[in-house]
């Protein structure tokens, strides 16, 4: 029968203060389904629905080691405990800074923003995620902790499909991260849903250097539109020694569209996604050239 | 089968000991525990906004929080807004600008307004529109709720024009 109202299932509370105690709790209650609760954003909802019934939640909120966000070797690390609204403005000046406050405005609500983390978001692995198509696009480091020793995941072995990662039951995710842009370099986002907030039926992360009027450097993810956000080659190699301009772009998002094999759902064909991943594409290649102009 | 934990909720500058279970939304907390229902219950999965309180300064939905997070932190509701029997300029413009009908998703529209302007007076329209369609409301069709909380930023920002004043 179903349910008349929608309650979690009971768990046992663990609000651990370090990150030690926190990963010695998840080594015991792993194996009887116990979970890591960060913003809450994604788990709780699963939980109303009883879709998740996690014997144990080990709370991350209370560990402030977790809260950093700071610059280390040219990478901006982003801590377990930083929430989406962190980066409403730039955390760092030049093009990183930028792109992650344009690309959080797409994540959900405001009032969803104040809890969901982003290194939750990489963990939850949402193929819709707009932070994990930025983690692709960039080729992100995913440092996650366990009482069996720290490993440094990078984004292409981390992803590996609708909600799956490379992440063990019995690890943190206490880090992700980012390589920071040098000054010039050119970065656009583009997504597209049905309402404001919703999740995606595709997106895409435009990233590229120009040097003497051609495109020398590109980093171009898709997400939302397959299992996994990814970088497609093709359409990079496409970019390199084009210039920036509409038919360059144009070859590339063709690329794109080709080389995907979308997902399909009651709202949206394999056909209709590989559309709008191509617009999508097209627009934040776009998007990064007109604001390099501006 | 996990043991009921005791916490104290701090709502609206009151303290309110309560004995509950982990798994109690903090949504559930506030209305069957402390007793103030005016924080309605719509989706319990974070779509509606319906449940919106404002935490330490910043709206959250409450249904996405268990109720033991909340320790040590002040939480403002709906009873909070009124001073006294005066009402906020926001509960007023909500009347006056018709931005509620059946009044359900009422409470979330007023906290996440009153959160917004405390933070951001000046907010444009643009901004607004933005910031009030994490909310759902199911009568209204949006355009009185825009309305009200325009009223209300530019008497907050203006209060000479308060016509209780
Ligand atoms: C109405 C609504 C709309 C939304 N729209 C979007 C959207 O458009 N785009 C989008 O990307 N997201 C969206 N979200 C989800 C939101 O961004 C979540 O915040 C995010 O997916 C998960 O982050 P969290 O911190 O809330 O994680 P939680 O919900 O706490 O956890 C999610 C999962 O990840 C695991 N986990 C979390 N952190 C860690 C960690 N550090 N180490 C190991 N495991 C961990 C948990 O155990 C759990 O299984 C939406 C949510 C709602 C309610
Ligand atoms: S009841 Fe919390 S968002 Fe709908
Ligand atoms: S007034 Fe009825 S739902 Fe908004």
């Amino acid at each position: 029968m179903v349910p008349a109202t929608m309650k979690p299932a009971p768990f046992h509370y663990h609000a651990p203060r370090t990150v030690a105690e926190a990963v010695t709790l998840l080594a015991q209650v792993a194996p009887e389904d116990g979970r890591v609760l960060a913003g809450g954003q994604s788990l709780v909802p699963t939980m109303a629905f009883r879709l998740a019934r996690p014997r144990h939640l080990v709370d991350i909120n209370g560990i402030d080691e977790l809260k950093r966000l700071v610059v280390e070797d040219g990478r901006l690390c982003i801590g377990a405990g930083v929430r989406h609204a962190a980066f409403h403005r730039p955390v760092v000046p030049g093009p990183l800074g930028q792109l992650l406050s344009e690309v959080v405005r797409h994540i959900a609500h405001h009032p969803i923003r104040t809890r969901g983390t982003f290194c939750g978001s990489i963990a939850h692995a949402d193929p819709a995620s707009e932070w994990c198509a930025v983690a692709a696009a960039l080729d992100a480091e995913m440092v996650a902790i366990s009482t069996r020793g720290t490993r440094v995941i990078p984004a292409v072995d981390f992803f590996q499909g609708i909600m799956t990662t490379a992440l063990a039951d019995d690890e943190l995710l206490a880090e992700v991260r980012l390589p920071t842009l040098r000054a010039g370099v050119r970065v656009g986002f583009a997504e597209f849903n049905r309402r404001a907030g919703d999740f995606a039926v595709a997106m895409a992360v435009a990233i590229y250097g120009v040097q003497d009027g051609v495109i020398a450097e590109s980093r171009l993810a898709v997400g939302g539109a397959e299992a996994s956000p990814r970088r497609i080659d093709a359409a990079e190699y496409a970019l390199r020694g084009g210039a920036p301009t509409r038919n360059t772009f144009e070859l590339a998002a063709e690329l794109v569209a080709r080389a995907l094999d979308p997902l399909e759902d009651n709202q949206n064909t394999a056909g209709y996604r590989r559309d709008v991943a191509r617009a999508m594409v097209r627009r934040a290649l776009e998007q990064a050239e007109q604001k390099a102009g501006a | 089968m996990t043991d009921k934990l005791d916490i104290i909720l701090n709502l609206n500058g009151r303290d309110h000991s309560i004995r509950v279970e982990p798994r109690k939304t903090l949504v559930d907390a506030i209305r069957e525990d402390c007793g103030l229902t005016g924080t309605h219950i719509g989706c319990e999965h974070g779509v509606c906004g319906a449940c919106t309180v404002i935490l330490d300064g910043e709206t959250v939905r409450s249904c996405l929080m268990f109720a033991v997070q909340a320790q040590g932190k002040t939480i403002r509701t709906v009873e909070g807004l009124a001073d006294g029997k005066t009402l906020h300029p926001l509960q007023r413009a909500f009347m006056a600008h018709h931005g509620l009908q059946c009044g359900f998703c009422t409470p979330g529209f007023l906290m996440l307004a009153a959160n917004t302007l405390e933070q951001h007076p000046d907010i444009d329209d643009e901004e607004l529109r933005e910031v009030l369609s994490s909310n759902l409301c199911r009568c209204t069709g949006y355009q009185n709720v825009v309305k009200a909380v325009r009223a209300a930023a530019d008497e907050m920002r203006n209060p000479a024009k308060n016509p209780a004043n």
